[in-house]
């Protein structure tokens, strides 16, 4: 049976059609121009998947908690600052008497444990102020609350610490590159790397192995009927919040080490971004989270190089956001389940 | 819509625009003794004369604005009174972008006792915002907005209100692009710009002048000013083969390409030269080490330079504030803040209790008159289009990158000074 093509469907089709041809058009027009050599490309992927690393990480809390709850927690990206900025003022006196360099491992994991207590805190604290209280409220009220904890969260923090910058200290340990089967990669981002694999790994173990993990499951599924198994809904909800603020904590502390500066200003883009990953992957769904980061973070460092430059844009990389959220757009209408989502909307209509 | 509809919206809509032109170009405003196109301020006997400043005084630039305001401040404190009355200072954060700019401007519009204001600290601010003053009726003098377009002869009549006491880069620039040439001998550069009319404006006049005197601009890349990962676009510079890199940006951004920049693989000799926007102890805490090296091109703040007067300035400063200037447009905040001063006292008039009247165009057409007017910068003459500067530039090179060791002149050190 032949459906007859409506409007809107050629629209889209046409709309598919011209990004593919821009995007091959981009492409050949680099790779003609020879502009890049091979190590430098592999640089291109190499930086994207450390930036792409720290996205997934506080992409995971987005996703577990739409997961369980249906919502977005907007103030993420603030549970995120608040644990790199506190530790700053753990790391700058651990430099300043010499232990940071002496114990740099050691320094390492006490400043990822402050930094996960406090997001955990603070995540934990806005979902008993500002979410459950309207637990059975329409969609909207949480996601408007969501805005204004994150506002709150981002001038408590200018409050307490001072609106300027601060800088966190140098890791000598961390200092150049360390051969990896011959490439040369940054050893910070090797450490970023690598802690982002392993802690993703360790949370979705947790999710699918453990006895608690398991609830969690089920409550995403449906509340109701995990209640009724006997399971305790609001420690769950609890808990998905307390990981997912733990997960952002070290982040923070991943972003720290490669970019140094902290404010408290400092979640909005990160978090931005990370909803952006999490909705690329499939809003809801743990793998979805960290493929999409990485996704993200490889098509922002690749992107305006292999797209952009042959079609003779000048200062491609300003439009990296533009890309990354292109792309956003792009899943939303083609595929707004996202790479890895279910097609959560039709069976919960 | 009925015809008849459609009729009574076009008119109700005349109405309200020729209302509101003739609000803003209303007839000329009588008050005591004083009669004035864009309105009248009255200072009552005993009350203070209300000077605004708008500047960036919070965030990652805070460095910048608060620098000046401190300029303010110590001008007020020499000066005592104004035209008999004492100066208080009010202000608002304009957050170096064009939304913080829009925002502080307004504030400062909707004051109706605001004789003058100084302001604001970045380029992008008052874009938008220095038109805004200007419907008010309000004079700005900016200490240190630096882009070209803000005083271009074309620049159009809604920034008539507008002035600076800081250098325009087409000087900087072109100071810039000659110490890159003809004294580091540099022959191929990259630049980056972060989309602000500063440094876009900036990192075109040094590209425009560098080719002229016949080097190679490898590429010109840009970035926006919340970006923390420059490594890709850094790999996008190291294609070009570029022996410098100019980058005159804002402390945040500047500071991740510092850090990262060495980072890269081909960039590992490059020369790394920024401007008087990261001109701060602030931007050593954000580069570190990394800093080490590198150039800055800035206002020269030397005392051989600008004279004993600096010195008597700098003295005042470490007194009030127990530490060194924090960013480079101290001394052209506290000229602004002069300059603004000795204008009203030329148009301000007095009636029989003591009030005091300041005509709004009058204050603004004495501060355009200034001629050889003493300042700390130099001496300044305004033009028609609102440049005062006295310009000096000087190039600075990062000996410590240690924060605590800031003290412009041994370090950063001075390595250069533009030829006058």
């Amino acid at each position: 049976m032949t459906r007859r093509l409506n409007f809107v469907d050629a629209f889209l089709w046409a709309f598919r059609l011209m990004v593919v041809a821009v995007v091959v058009w981009g492409t050949v027009g680099t790779l003609r121009l020879g502009r890049y050599t091979g190590e430098q490309w592999m640089d291109f992927v190499v930086f994207g998947l450390a930036q792409g690393g720290i996205y997934a990480l506080i992409a995971l809390g987005y996703t577990m908690v739409y997961g369980i709850l249906r919502m977005i927690n907007f103030a993420h990206g603030e549970v995120f600052m608040s644990g790199a900025y506190t530790a700053y003022f753990v790391a700058a006196p651990l430099a300043a008497s010499g232990f940071l360099n002496r114990h740099p491992i050691l320094s390492l994991l006490l400043l990822v444990a402050v930094a996960a207590a406090v997001s955990l805190g603070v995540a934990v604290l806005v979902e008993r102020v500002a979410y459950r209280p309207l637990r059975r409220a329409p969609r909207l009220v949480p996601l408007i609350t969501a805005i204004g904890a994150s506002f709150f969260l981002q001038y408590a923090f200018r409050g307490l610490y001072g609106s300027g910058f601060k800088a966190y200290p140098e890791f000598e340990l961390f200092k150049g590159e360390w051969q990896v089967l011959g490439v040369g990669i940054l050893r910070t981002q090797a450490v970023v790397l690598v802690s982002a694999a392993v802690l993703m790994f360790a949370l979705y173990q947790f999710v699918m192995r453990t006895k608690v993990g398991k609830a969690m499951r089920a409550v995403s599924e449906d509340k109701d009927a995990a209640a009724l198994m006997g399971i305790d809904v609001d420690r769950i909800i609890v808990l998905t919040f307390a990981i997912g603020g733990a997960a952002a904590g070290a982040a923070g502390i991943l972003y720290a080490l490669v970019f140094k500066q902290v404010h408290f200003f400092m979640g909005f883009v990160p978090g931005i971004k990370a909803f952006t990953s999490a909705v690329l992957g499939g809003i809801g769904n743990i793998p979805g989270a960290m493929l999409g980061g990485l996704f993200l973070g490889v098509v922002e460092s690749v992107g305006p190089a292999l797209f952009l430059d042959g079609l003779g844009i000048r200062a491609p990389y300003q439009l990296k956001d533009v890309i990354a959220f292109t792309m956003l757009v792009m899943v939303l209408i083609f595929r707004p389940q996202g790479i890895l989502g279910e097609r959560l909307a039709a069976k919960r209509a | 819509m009925s015809k008849a509809k459609t009729i009574w919206a076009v008119l109700v809509g005349l109405v309200v625009a020729v209302t509101s032109w003739a609000a803003t170009y209303a007839a000329p405003v009588r008050m005591g003794p004083v009669t004035d196109d864009w309105g009248v301020v009255r200072v009552a006997r005993g009350q203070p004369i209300l000077i605004a400043y708008w500047l960036v005084v919070a965030g990652p630039d805070a460095s910048l604005g608060v620098d000046s305001r401190r300029g303010i401040e110590i001008a007020i404190d020499d000066k005592k009174t104004v035209a008999g009355h004492r100066v208080r200072l009010i202000g608002e954060d304009s957050g170096c972008n064009a939304e913080g700019g829009t925002t502080a401007a307004t504030k400062l519009a909707a004051n109706r006792q605001i004789v003058a204001a100084i302001g604001s600290s970045c380029s992008s601010e008052a874009v938008p915002g220095a038109p805004i003053l200007c419907k008010a009726g309000i004079v700005t003098v900016s200490p240190s907005n630096t882009a070209p377009k803000l005083t271009d002869p074309k620049r159009g009549p809604e920034y008539a209100c507008y002035l600076r006491t800081a250098h325009n880069d087409l000087v900087q620039g072109r100071a810039a692009a000659q110490f890159a040439y003809h004294v580091l001998g540099v022959r191929r550069a990259a630049t980056v710009h972060d989309g602000s009319p500063y440094a876009e404006g900036l990192a075109n006049v040094f590209a425009d002048v560098f080719k002229r005197l016949g080097g190679t601009i490898t590429s010109q890349e840009a970035v926006s000013p919340t970006d923390t990962d420059m490594r890709p676009m850094l790999t996008r510079i190291a294609a070009g083969r570029p022996q410098l890199i100019y980058y005159p940006i804002f402390i945040a951004a500047g500071g991740h390409i510092t850090r990262q920049a060495k980072e890269v693989a081909g960039l590992e000799k490059v020369t790394l030269m920024s401007a008087d926007g990261t001109f701060s102890p602030d931007f050593w805490k954000a580069a570190g080490e990394a800093a080490r090296g590198m150039y800055h091109s800035s206002p020269d703040l030397s005392v051989e330079a600008l004279g004993t007067k600096y010195q008597q300035f700098l003295d005042k400063h470490q007194k009030k504030y127990g530490e060194k200037p924090l960013s480079a447009f101290h001394a052209h905040a506290y000229d602004a803040a002069m300059m603004i001063f000795t204008a009203i006292e030329k148009v301000a008039k007095k009636d029989a209790q003591g009030n005091t009247y300041i005509g709004r165009k009058a204050l603004r057409d004495a501060l355009f008159a200034t001629r050889n007017f003493p300042g700390i910068t130099g001496n300044l003459t305004c033009n028609p289009h609102g440049d005062c500067a006295d310009p000096k530039i000087a190039v600075y090179q990062t000996m410590s990158a240690d924060p605590a060791k800031w003290n412009p002149g041994t370090d950063p050190k001075k390595v250069w000074a533009m030829k006058r």
